[in-house]
């Protein structure tokens, strides 16, 4: 298992050298950047010579790359132009994850508490009312794009029906204490519990937005994989063999059926990240799908190398812990 | 199993302990009126001097004074940290009367000292400094250490007594004192800049980092700030109660950061802001029916199709000229453009001093246009017309649908475009680089100036966009322009201006004048006292909430 981890770990650091180089590259040849961004249309000959040299864009990008690899040595991970102005991009990407990561877990929780018994109810209930409805709703959850979902449920329960806020991370007006950045766990530290309360009404929306898409898969891939171990020789076995049905729904139909959910979970989780994108950008939530939206329009180099550069990380990290986990939750998996 | 059955009573006191503090009320935060403005996006920093962006001039414009303001609603100037300004015979030396009641946010005095300090600030700006006071750059030329390379309009700065200011300038021109109106020459607190180490600006990496100045803005505006809070997005000012002016109306200005402007709308439908900026044309009518106010501001800014004069085949006046007969510019006006857009007859807008009224906007002629192309050879005309993407600006709202406009027309008289596009962070590096034969660019005016519009198209006839110094009269069109700048008598300088703006449309036509659009700001049915400004420079301060 160790050497598992470990090997998996040294494929990763090469994999995010090579990504640096890459990406790197990739977005200084994009066209536009940053000095046009600042400058607009006041930009002349001089003032945009200035800035390409005080920014180092004047040199051969190899050079360039050479820096950014000796600042990165030094801890700076250059400052931002637009998304904070002047904050280092490390900063940004520490001071949004924790909103990101309070969306995600909230989308997730929503799409696996649903999606999972949802899809274990609907292959039991093959065919019926139940089945054919839940399966029609998964579809209209892959096919809506996020953006016009998010407008759809901004318009009913934000504007229309006045239930939750249209957008942002928590109300201005109420002055919370900020010690993580995770708003809901501030509020319970602090016992602002009305600052919580109101961090948590925030998430609902972006969060329904976002769950969107990984319920819908989550759902169907239960009830495939389900229906799929239904109908195992080892179902029939132990049905055979007299056990009860709840011993062989939880150990043996459920259990066999969660490998390929896991895996597809673990997936989503990096989607999601790209889901947050657009979502955080609709909701005006502070996340790094927000920071990397802004970064992008304003060729923000700093931040998008980091942001890219971490969502790479994350990506490989979560894929990671899926396999671990496909270890514990299949024994054969580690033996192999 | 086991573990949902331990964990859910759980949760369930959780959500009941969290809905029962829902009702509490909370201790933080105090009551009071809060005027609450969505942000398409963040400060870039609290350090007018060094900003760029219409969203950091906003706020800065709140916490900070600058010696001579605009009048609400207007492009002229007022006085406003100075009472009067007075200049010497040659135009170079100017006294400065200061008012005598106003005190920083940090209890400093503000006065003659305090004014020569924040000048002599900007001009000893480190080479980073340099390159990021943009402002500075652009309307006093070089800084105090690079003087011989770049030389400044500022010369020096003395305070005689505490309310009196002298500055003296190079040379005499109509942009001083008229360009310390802009807010990036914002007086800032002294102490405050020293304790902050205001000029430690670095470069690192792709941008700068900023000293705390930059971070704890300390001014004598009507507002001053509260909170910067990153992380929910949100700037919250609180009000000066020692404003030296009428005292703001709302305790509370928050700026809300919200990129996405569908969603500002639906903020403002669902009352949760006052208001925002720039809302999207077509939108404008459903705004105003259900009941907000939008506010459409004075057009002052200008749309061009610019050439680049660097290719022959424009040489001849008569092939520019049948471009400018071919544009149905009327039509794209009424189409395209929001309400109170008009059609230009020259490169600025009616209310700067120097616009020429006599001119008449060149008439919508296929026919003369097809003729004047015929006789100059020109029949096969082709040439790459670019428009920018992802952008919008107040003077184009959708750039491609202008684009398309313009286009159909060029193609109407049989010449062959090619169309090009570029996004906008890459666009106005290739128009700079002469990359195109054609393009549609426009400039906001940043003061009541004529060289502010003209000086910024046609004066560099090296470098500026339209390439003049490649045709025979661009070099006398920047020396008359220069020469136009430099005389001291008002009348007399806008009667010349008046007649270059003449040359330009009928001798020269550099380029095709398109429209003037009007940007507008919206705000809901119970917000009051905002004044539109033409220079989108609205002071919140006499802006109140609720109808109070």
């Amino acid at each position: 298992m160790l050497r598992f981890v470990v090997r998996r770990l040294l494929q990763m650091a090469g994999v995010m050298i090579v990504l640096s180089f890459l990406i790197f590259a990739w977005l200084r040849s994009l066209p536009g950047g940053p000095v046009s961004a600042i400058l607009g249309e006041r930009a002349t000959p001089a003032t945009r010579a200035a800035l390409e040299k005080a920014f180092g864009l004047d040199r051969p990008i190899w050079e360039q790359y050479l820096l950014f690899l000796d600042r990165i040595a030094h801890g700076n991970f250059g400052a931002s132009i637009r998304v904070q102005a002047g904050t280092d991009a490390l900063e940004i990407f520490l001071d949004r994850l924790p909103g990101t990561i309070e969306l995600t877990i909230f989308a997730l929780t929503i799409a696996i508490s649903i999606g999972i018994p949802l899809g274990y109810l609907a292959a039991r209930r093959r065919a019926t009312i139940l089945d054919n409805v839940s399966i029609i709703g998964s579809l209209v959850g892959v096919a809506v794009p996020v953006f016009f979902l998010a407008f759809l449920l901004k318009y009913v329960f934000a504007v229309q029906l006045g239930w939750l806020p249209v957008s942002g991370r928590q109300t201005p007006t109420i002055d919370a204490t900020h010690i993580t950045n995770f708003f809901i766990l501030d509020g319970l530290i602090t016992g602002e519990y009305d600052a919580a309360w109101d961090a948590f009404l925030h998430l609902i929306l972006p969060g329904l937005a976002l769950a969107s898409i990984p319920f819908a898969i989550i759902f169907r891939i239960t009830r495939a994989s389900v229906l799929e171990v239904l109908d195992e020789d080892y179902v029939r076995t132990a049905e055979a063999k007299g056990l009860t049905s709840r011993v062989i729904r939880g150990r043996h139909v459920l259990r066999n059926a969660m490998l390929p959910v896991t895996t597809v979970i673990g997936l989503q989780v990096g989607s999601l990240l790209a889901g947050a994108v657009l979502t955080e950008r609709v909701f005006s939530f502070r996340g790094v799908g927000d920071a990397l939206a802004v970064a992008s329009t304003e060729r923000d180099y700093a931040v998008l190398q980091m942001l890219i550069i971490a969502a790479a990380a994350v990506y490989v990290i979560v894929n990671l812990l899926v396999d671990i986990a496909y270890a514990i939750i299949d024994p054969r998996v580690r033996t192999r | 199993m086991k573990m949902s059955r331990r964990v859910l009573p759980a949760f369930a006191a959780g959500a009941l302990a969290l809905s029962l503090a829902a009702c509490a009320e909370s201790e933080r935060g105090s009551g009071g009126s809060t005027l609450t403005f969505g942000a398409a996006g963040a400060p870039s920093t609290f350090d007018p001097f060094y900003a760029t962006d219409g969203e950091t001039f906003r706020i800065s414009r709140q916490i900070f004074d600058t010696l001579i303001d605009s009048k609400p609603g207007t492009s002229e100037i007022e006085p406003a940290l100075a009472e009067s300004w007075t200049p010497d015979e040659s135009g170079t030396t100017w006294t400065f009367k200061l008012r005598d009641d106003v005190t920083f946010t940090d209890g400093e005095k503000f006065d003659g000292e305090a004014v020569c300090a924040n000048l002599e600030r900007m001009f000893d700006q480190n080479p980073d400094g340099q390159t990021a006071g943009e402002y500075w750059g652009s309307f006093f030329g070089g800084f105090k250490n690079d003087a011989e390379k770049d030389p400044s309009l500022y010369k020096s700065c003395e305070a005689p007594d505490a309310t009196t200011a002298v500055i003296t300038i190079d040379h005499a021109t109509a942009s001083f004192p008229t360009m310390l109106s802009q807010t990036s020459f914002s007086m800032q607190s002294p102490k405050a800049m020293e304790e902050g180490d205001a000029n430690g600006i670095k470069a690192a990496g792709e941008g700068f980092t900023f000293p705390e100045n930059a971070k704890n803005p300390v001014g004598t505006g009507a507002f001053k700030l509260e909170k910067y809070d990153e992380a929910n997005g949100t700037v919250t000012l609180a009000r000066n109660d020692d404003y030296w002016g009428e005292l703001a109306k709302s305790e509370k200005l928050v700026f809300r950061i919200i990129p996405d402007e569908s969603t500002r709308r639906q903020e403002l439908e669902a009352g949760s802001i006052n208001g925002y900026d720039l809302p999207n044309p077509v939108d404008w009518n459903s705004l105003e029916e259900k009941g907000n106010q939008v506010e459409i501001r004075e057009p002052f800014n200008i749309l061009y199709m610019g050439l680049n004069l660097k290719d022959k085949k424009f040489h001849d006046l008569k092939v520019r000229q049948a471009i400018y007969h071919a544009l149905n510019r009327e039509e794209l006006v009424k189409s395209q453009l929001p309400e109170g857009a008009t059609v230009a007859t020259q490169f600025m807008p009616d209310t700067v001093a120097g616009y020429n009224s006599d001119l008449e906007p060149y008439a919508y002629d296929p026919e003369k246009s097809k003729q004047l192309l015929k006789e100059a050879g020109a029949e096969n005309l082709e040439m790459t017309f670019a428009f920018p993407t992802e952008v919008s600006r107040p003077y184009m709202p959708d750039p491609a649908t202008i684009y398309d406009a313009l286009r159909a027309n060029l193609e109407a008289v049989g010449i062959t475009v090619k169309a090009v596009s570029a996004p906008w962070t890459a666009y106005t590096d290739n128009v700079s680089a002469g990359k195109y034969d054609a393009h549609i660019l426009g400039w906001t005016g940043d003061f009541n100036d004529p060289y502010n519009f003209l000086g910024s198209f046609f004066t560099e006839p090296v470098a500026n966009d339209f390439k003049t110094s490649n045709i025979s009269w661009g070099k006398k069109l920047a020396a008359d322009l220069q020469a136009a700048d430099a005389i001291v008598d008002e009348d007399e300088r806008a009667k010349r201006y008046e007649e270059i703006n003449g040359q330009i449309m009928t001798e020269y036509l550099p380029g095709f004048p398109i429209s003037h659009s009007p940007p507008a700001i919206v705000v809901d049915g119970d917000t009051e006292g905002l004044i539109p400004s033409p220079l989108t420079a609205e002071d919140f301060g006499p802006v109140s909430v609720g109808g109070e």
